[in-house]
């Protein structure tokens, strides 16, 4: 029983590993595609070869069978036997692919989906052709690490009409130390097709020793500079190759150590729930101590003086305590980012379209709950980019521009937010076409009049895509409102320029976390509610001529040249507030989704940090209540959804469309 | 409580089918509740107000850092209602949510006694409609003299947190 569970531990470490895995599979797959490095193809190797490993491990035999395809393809790369061909590397992403459903397949339990399997096996073997009897060949590749070189002869046909004797070369090598050779027999033909003067063979040699690699390749010499000859020295893998034949492999791979020291930072590996505890404690210290303060405050007698500065240091350490917490949950958003690359190759080859992907700020850090969630509306943006935005090779040689388009993602801090743009020097909008849709569709008045970023914002109403085909790729108007929503969701903000025939930049501000916020504590009664500083923009004293009311029931103020709707906090959540008249209030007022309201309190409290307990796990969602939080009485109070709160208050009219799709 | 728990699990384990409940007054009858479910019973105390929630969900409390809802269950049941004396209490109770465990206190007159109830001693309650809320009740069972209410707490604080007003509740 505890057998099982144990294994149960383990196995599922090995599908987490296996996923990273193929995750650096595919990327070392991709950036092959664009610069192949001998250096790529070991490292994919190597992720193939550990997955294979763990699969036999466990049992997994299936997965184990399939991977060691994928694997001999892979060894007959590096060893310079196969070329890297755009189509096996479409294939091997494919591979990639299934791998990961067989992972999850096999990690559910499910049944695995033989028939891909097989159509993958297929074409895998395709590739290696007859040469599949190499595999034995190639296993001893992972053989001891003993100092010595291993050498790949890949001869010309005619290598014996020009008078080369590969027996003696082998006599030379065999002097230099102990030489283990075998012959790659797969290209020989049948017996009446010979050619008796034609070389049919390659060779796999293995030398034992430390031979200077000068005194191999001067034996080698005298071949013809089209042969296949590649060494590699075993006691470190993956270094030291040359082909003569192929000047390409001796391009030194900078771009993939640069790029494997920004993903390999030295982590671990911590269950998220173990961290949220130590964040919650934190987050109770600091309660702790702000209750501590605030009673020392109250008592004041000299001999407190003492109390108070422990008081203080207490203050400052857990507050950096919090600090140093919070960075555990932190990730910079290259993991995000990362799946881009396979994304973008697919669908521009997909769409026919040339294109180049470019990062920047890829080590910005935010927080792993926000990176998860803003995933998804990322690779809805970049797929919206491609299809929409970036035009044909065609269009774009026709408009003067580069062949190749640029999709771009950056990512920076500003002030407490992240930003994220999306860029395209692609079409644009298409201003016109957009505002004679919205209109089509009744998503804004036909009379009403819009600035140009008004209309471009128009693209993320419900309902609305102005794609004149519908592609599997994007076009069916869901997208970018729910792109709108998620983000709203996570407290962030959406918004795009565009330039006709410039290209577009999608520009999403998000908070770098989800666990704390600046709040700014309002009393309504007896009550003190917290509404967040981002959404506040500025809190007025009301004067009683610039109150109207509507039909004798919706209050409204008018704010310079603007007329506010007046929500109620003590109607809308049934509390007693000080006077009932609300020119004797305070109005907050209030933005959310591009609309504003005044919310009518009693008074301003402090403005402090809050950490963000959610109601949910012990109760439920509360409309109008983003969540909860203990101030430093102990005392819970409860966060203002201030989308929600606009929403209950405007929802009517223009905005009813928005609500109902929340 | 960790005593009480491995006890509760070795009578479970030896006499068949005996479980210890925690029990407490409510409007002069005894309840009780599995007493594997009582995570702790603290004084009544404050509550910030929820709004937009049903009358009986007095409001949430800090326990030790967590937000826990308060519910009374003399509102929940539809009972006359009193003002909180000094015996009034809170019983912190687990029962099973929608993904997780959650954390619910109920506002009871006093709390009681904790008694071993064997399979023998209980019978279903029986059918009475309209009234009350026999759906919240797991059984009924004889310790002596006395009658217990058992209730069946998944059920009632789920039922309470999902906003299905019982056929007795209607009228509070």
């Amino acid at each position: 029983m505890l057998m099982d569970a144990e294994m149960a531990e383990i196995a599922k470490v090995f599908f987490q590993e296996s996923r990273e895995g193929l995750d650096v599979m595919e990327s070392g797959l991709l950036s092959l595609g664009t610069n192949g490095g001998a250096e790529s193809i070991n490292t994919i190797f190597r992720a193939a070869h550990s997955i294979k490993g763990g699969a036999a491990t466990f049992g997994f035999s299936e997965v184990a069978q399939f991977t060691h395809g994928v694997e001999t393809l892979l060894d007959e790369m590096r060893n310079g036997v196969r070329p890297v061909t755009s189509q096996s590397i479409q294939t091997l992403l494919q591979a990639c692919d299934c791998l990961r459903e067989m992972i999850t397949a096999t990690e559910s339990g499910q049944p695995l989906d033989q028939g891909r399997i097989a159509s993958l096996n297929a074409d895998l073997g395709h590739i290696l052709g007859e040469a599949s009897q190499a595999a034995p060949v190639a296993a001893p590749a992972q053989a001891p690490a003993a100092a010595g070189w291993r050498i790949r002869f890949d001869p010309v046909p005619d290598l014996l009409r020009v008078r080369n004797e590969p027996t003696r070369m082998f006599a030379e090598l065999k002097r230099l130390g102990r030489l283990t050779a075998v012959a790659d027999v797969s290209r020989i033909p049948l017996l009446e097709e010979i050619d008796p003067e034609t070389c049919y063979l390659s060779w796999n040699i293995e030398m034992e020793g430390r031979i200077p690699r000068e005194k191999l390749v001067e034996i080698f010499d005298w071949v013809d500079p089209n042969c296949g000859l590649e060494f590699i020295a075993m006691d470190c893998p993956g270094s030291g190759q040359t082909r003569p034949g192929e000047s390409k492999a001796d391009a030194p791979p900078a771009a993939e150590s640069a790029h494997k020291a920004g993903t390999d930072s030295g982590s671990i590996r911590v269950a998220t729930g173990k961290v949220d505890n130590i964040i919650n404690l934190v987050g109770e210290l600091l309660i702790t101590q702000s209750m501590l303060c605030g009673f020392a405050d109250g008592i004041d007698p000299s001999e407190l003086d003492r109390l108070r500065q422990g008081l203080a240091q207490l203050a400052r350490n857990t507050r950096e305590l919090q600090e140093c917490v919070m960075q555990i949950r932190m990730l910079p958003i290259s993991f995000a980012f990362n799946r881009f690359p396979r994304i973008v190759h697919d669908l521009s080859r997909k769409l026919g379209k040339k294109v180049e992907l470019k990062f920047t700020g890829e080590g910005t850090e935010l927080d792993k709950t926000v990176l998860e969630k803003i995933t998804d509306p990322l690779v809805h943006l970049v797929r919206n980019a491609l299809d929409h935005g970036l035009e044909t090779p065609e269009r774009r040689a026709a408009a003067g521009k580069p062949e190749t388009g640029t999709i771009e993602l950056a990512a920076f801090h500003e002030g407490g937010n992240i930003i994220i743009e999306v860029r395209d020097d692609g079409a644009g909008l298409n201003k016109a076409r957009i505002l004679q849709k919205a209109r089509e569709r009744g998503l804004i008045d036909p009379t009403q009049e819009l600035n140009d970023e008004q209309v471009d914002n128009l693209i993320f109403m419900p309902g609305f895509s102005t794609a004149e085909q519908v592609s599997d790729v994007s076009g069916r108007g869901v997208g970018m409102d729910v792109v709108r929503r998620n983000i709203h969701d996570l407290g962030g903000y959406v918004q795009i320029t565009s330039r006709e025939g410039e290209g577009s930049t999608i520009r999403i501000r998000l908070p770098l976390t989800l666990a704390i916020l600046d709040g700014q504590l309002v009393r309504v009664g007896q009550e003190t509610y917290i509404i967040s500083l981002v959404a506040i923009v500025e809190t007025i004293q009301i004067k009683p001529e610039r109150l109207n009311t509507l039909v004798g029931r919706t209050e409204v103020f008018r704010l310079r040249d603007e007329v506010l709707p007046i929500v109620k906090l003590c109607d809308q959540f049934g509390i007693e507030p000080d006077s009932s008249r609300a020119q004797d209030g305070l109005l907050v007022v209030v933005e959310a989704d591009g609309r504003r309201a005044g919310v009518l309190v009693d008074e301003l409290l402090a403005q402090q940090q809050v950490v963000i307990k959610s109601l949910e796990s012990n109760f439920k969602t509360v409309s109008g209540i983003a969540g909860a939080t203990i101030l430093g009485d102990g005392k819970v109070s409860l966060i203002i959804d201030v989308p929600e709160l606009i929403r209950s208050a405007v929802g009517r009219g223009a905005g009813a469309v928005t609500a109902r799709a929340a | 409580m960790s005593t009480v728990k491995a006890q509760a699990s070795a009578d479970q384990a030896g006499a068949e089918g005996s479980e210890q409940y925690l029990t407490f007054m409510l409007a002069g009858e005894e309840y009780g509740v599995d007493i594997l479910r009582v995570q702790e019973i603290k004084g009544w105390d404050k509550v910030t107000r929820i709004p937009n929630t049903p009358p009986y969900v007095l409001g949430v409390i800090n326990l030790r850092g967590a937000v826990v809802p308060i519910i009374d269950l003399r509102r929940r049941f539809g009972l006359e209602m009193i003002d909180f004396g000094p015996t009034t209490v809170v019983i912190v109770v687990r029962v099973a949510g929608e993904r997780e465990e959650r954390t619910v206190g109920v506002v009871v007159d006093a709390v009681s006694e904790v008694y071993d109830v064997g399979a023998a001693d209980t019978k279903l309650p029986p059918d009475v409609c309209g009234s009350v809320d026999t759906v919240f009740v797991k059984a009924l069972a004889t310790v002596g003299e006395k009658m217990l209410i058992l209730l069946d707490m998944d059920r009632l604080i789920g039922n309470s947190i999902i906003d299905q007003p019982a056929p007795g509740a209607a009228a509070a």
